[in-house]
């Protein structure tokens, strides 16, 4: 074990308990559970958006997927920013004005059926959970790689840390475990880049004279089509990267954080900054792997390329910037997965329990409870599936949060805030018919079904895209359209209360 | 001052309608705008080689066109937070002329 590691880690557990404890003092009402009272400002809810944004996906995953994919890898990071606009132009005001402390509390502003939050909460409970399990079984391996323990062991500390912070320290633990992990990043990826960028004078030009030889891909290495040769499946990918993150409820109920929407929109130019110039960073990373660590010893390390960006630490900076860097990608599956246990949690109790069970009318007392008891019953069913998916490939599983986000909660998100005719029925149908479309052509896909040693399961796939998006997110549109065209009542009255609302925070 | 706001009236109101029209005209042209802009990338590394092609020595047009989706980025993000700074002072107006008309 490399005990400077050992360290740095312990260093960030006990920074992030502090955090917790003093979280814990402030966090007596369910306000302040779910939204950490709404006082972050926009600089401060702008860094804990690129905090909960920049997962272990982002940092290992896009820095691996280029080191050995070249511009192809790079997909993910214009894809990964541009969303951000759908975010600002789109979500981030209405969504605020409407909503209170989950994304079902905005289509609820508009249709008040219980089915609605139901659904609705549905859909964040699986996205959530998809993606907390992806983000643990990462954990496992990573830290199994890092510190020697065996992975079991690592993805049941990861999980009481993240039960930890949400149980005691709710929205406000969570926003400030972000906003650490998040300075950290910026901090170790900003050290990295400028010693690679220094190891080429400062020039890109040298950076790209050396990488057109540097790899065992040559001239290859610099042009698209090395990972993705199947345009539609480009296509596919691209389209759930951009519409995706518009529908990610662990993104969504950051908006209730702040106190208005001026300042929810001056947190997504604040994040969409931050997140920019941290995505063009990851040139470097990529570049820098592929060129002073090389594929081979990437690939020796772990298949998928996860561990270029450590690696890459230790090959400029020795064993102090691995441990680092390591501490710092610890520090960022924490942060990530604790926010999505809280969206997870804030689904259950508040839309389930709150709304539906108890009709509105727990105390204070027994919500915050039930907050609590949720997040628990989130945290733990997360760990335990996420021990039995350890041996399992479980790429694919950030891949299918982003597309049931896109098909199931982007098209009900935006008819609610933009279509006048939109109804009741329409949001229902259209909210199951992205979830379930998605779902099932995941199921059939290539990343389910493949050769020995490449998916789940041995046999031929049914469906020839690695990404449901190209299909289920249309669908989910045509099912919200289809919905509310086949029946009537649509509400006026109600549009014309929303549309003020959302627009003027009245 | 409890009372709900009379949404039907704001919704009619002339100064609403007004901002209605002015976010409309500039969030609809440039969400299509980015949309295009961002799906052209994809498209033509799919479908074609063009942006294999060096722009600046070894830097090919498809990092140039990539880098451009960042700068495409940042550039909608600031135009947005200044238009926006115009809507507000409009909804200030229509929330202030609410608050009279409800009292």
């Amino acid at each position: 074990m490399n005990m400077t590691a050992f360290t740095l880690f312990l260093a960030i557990v006990a920074m992030t308990l502090v955090i917790t404890y003093f979280a814990s003092k402030k966090t007596n009402s369910t306000s302040e559970f779910y939204t950490g009272g709404g006082g972050l400002t926009g600089w401060q809810n702008g860094l804990a958006i690129a905090g909960d944004y920049m997962s272990a996906a982002s940092f290992l995953g896009i820095a691996g997927s280029i080191a050995l994919a070249g511009f192809d890898g790079f997909f993910y990071s214009i894809g990964f920013l541009v969303a951000y606009l759908v975010v600002l132009y789109l979500i981030a005001e209405p969504l605020r004005n409407l909503g209170k402390y989950t994304m079902a509390d905005m289509i609820a502003a508009r249709f008040d059926e219980k089915k609605i939050r139901g659904v609705a909460a549905l859909n964040t409970i699986t996205i959530s959970t998809f993606y907390m399990i992806a983000q643990l079984v990462g954990a496992g391996s990573l830290i199994k790689l890092l510190l020697g323990l065996d992975a079991y062991t690592s993805i049941v500390i990861v999980g009481v840390l993240m039960t930890v912070y949400v149980v005691f320290g709710g929205m406000t633990a969570t926003s400030w475990v972000q906003i650490t992990k998040a300075v950290l990043l910026m901090v170790g990826t900003f050290i990295i880049s400028m010693i690679v960028f220094a190891k080429f004078d400062f020039s890109l030009y040298n950076m790209f004279m050396h990488m057109k030889t540097a790899t065992p891909l040559g001239d290859a290495f610099l042009n698209p089509g090395n990972k993705y040769k199947v345009p539609l499946d480009t296509l596919s990918l691209n389209l759930a990267l951009v519409l995706g993150t518009a529908g990610l409820p662990h993104i969504l109920i950051r908006f209730f954080t702040v106190k208005d929407a001026r300042t929810a929109r001056s947190s997504v130019v604040y994040a969409t900054w931050i997140i920019g110039i941290f995505y063009i960073m990851t040139i470097f990373l990529g570049f820098g792997a592929a060129a002073f660590v090389g594929a081979d010893a990437i690939i020796a390390q772990d298949k998928g390329g996860n561990l270029a960006a450590p690696l890459l630490a230790q090959a400029l900076g020795g064993d102090f910037l691995f441990a680092f860097i390591s501490a710092v990608a610890f520090a960022t599956i924490l942060a990530v997965v604790t926010g999505l246990v809280l969206s997870a949690a804030s689904a259950f109790a508040h839309d389930f329990y709150g709304h539906i069970v108890r009709k509105g009318q727990a105390t204070e007392k027994e919500q915050l409870n039930a907050a609590r008891w949720a997040s628990v019953a989130v945290s733990a069913l997360s760990i335990v599936l996420s021990l039995f998916a350890l041996k399992m490939n479980v790429a694919f599983l950030v891949s299918l949060a982003f597309a049931v986000a896109a098909s199931a909660n982007l098209p009900v998100l935006l008819f609610t805030i933009f279509w006048r005719r939109f109804n009741t029925a329409g949001a229902i149908t259209g909210m199951f018919t992205g979830l379930l479309s998605a779902l099932l052509l995941v199921a059939l896909s290539p990343s389910v079904w493949g050769p020995e040693g490449k998916a789940i399961f041995v046999g031929e796939a049914l469906f020839p895209l690695t990404n449901p998006g190209i299909i289920s997110i249309p669908l989910g549109f045509l099912g919200a359209i289809i919905g509310t065209l086949l029946t009537s009542r649509p509400d006026f009255k109600r549009y014309t209360e929303v549309t003020v609302k959302a627009n003027t925070g009245l | 001052m409890e009372s709900k706001p009379n949404y039907a009236q704001i919704y009619k109101s002339k100064s609403f309608r007004h901002l209605m029209h002015k976010k409309k005209r500039f969030l609809l042209p440039l969400t299509l705008f980015f949309l295009v802009f961002y799906f052209m990338l994809p498209v033509l590394t799919s479908y074609t080689d063009v942006l294999n092609k060096p722009a600046l020595g070894p830097i090919s047009w498809a990092w140039v066109f990539a880098f451009g989706q960042f700068v495409m980025t940042w550039t909608l993000c600031v135009m947005y937070s200044r238009k926006s700074r115009d809507w507000d002072r409009d909804i200030k107006r229509i929330r202030e002329q609410a608050g009279r008309e409800e009292a």
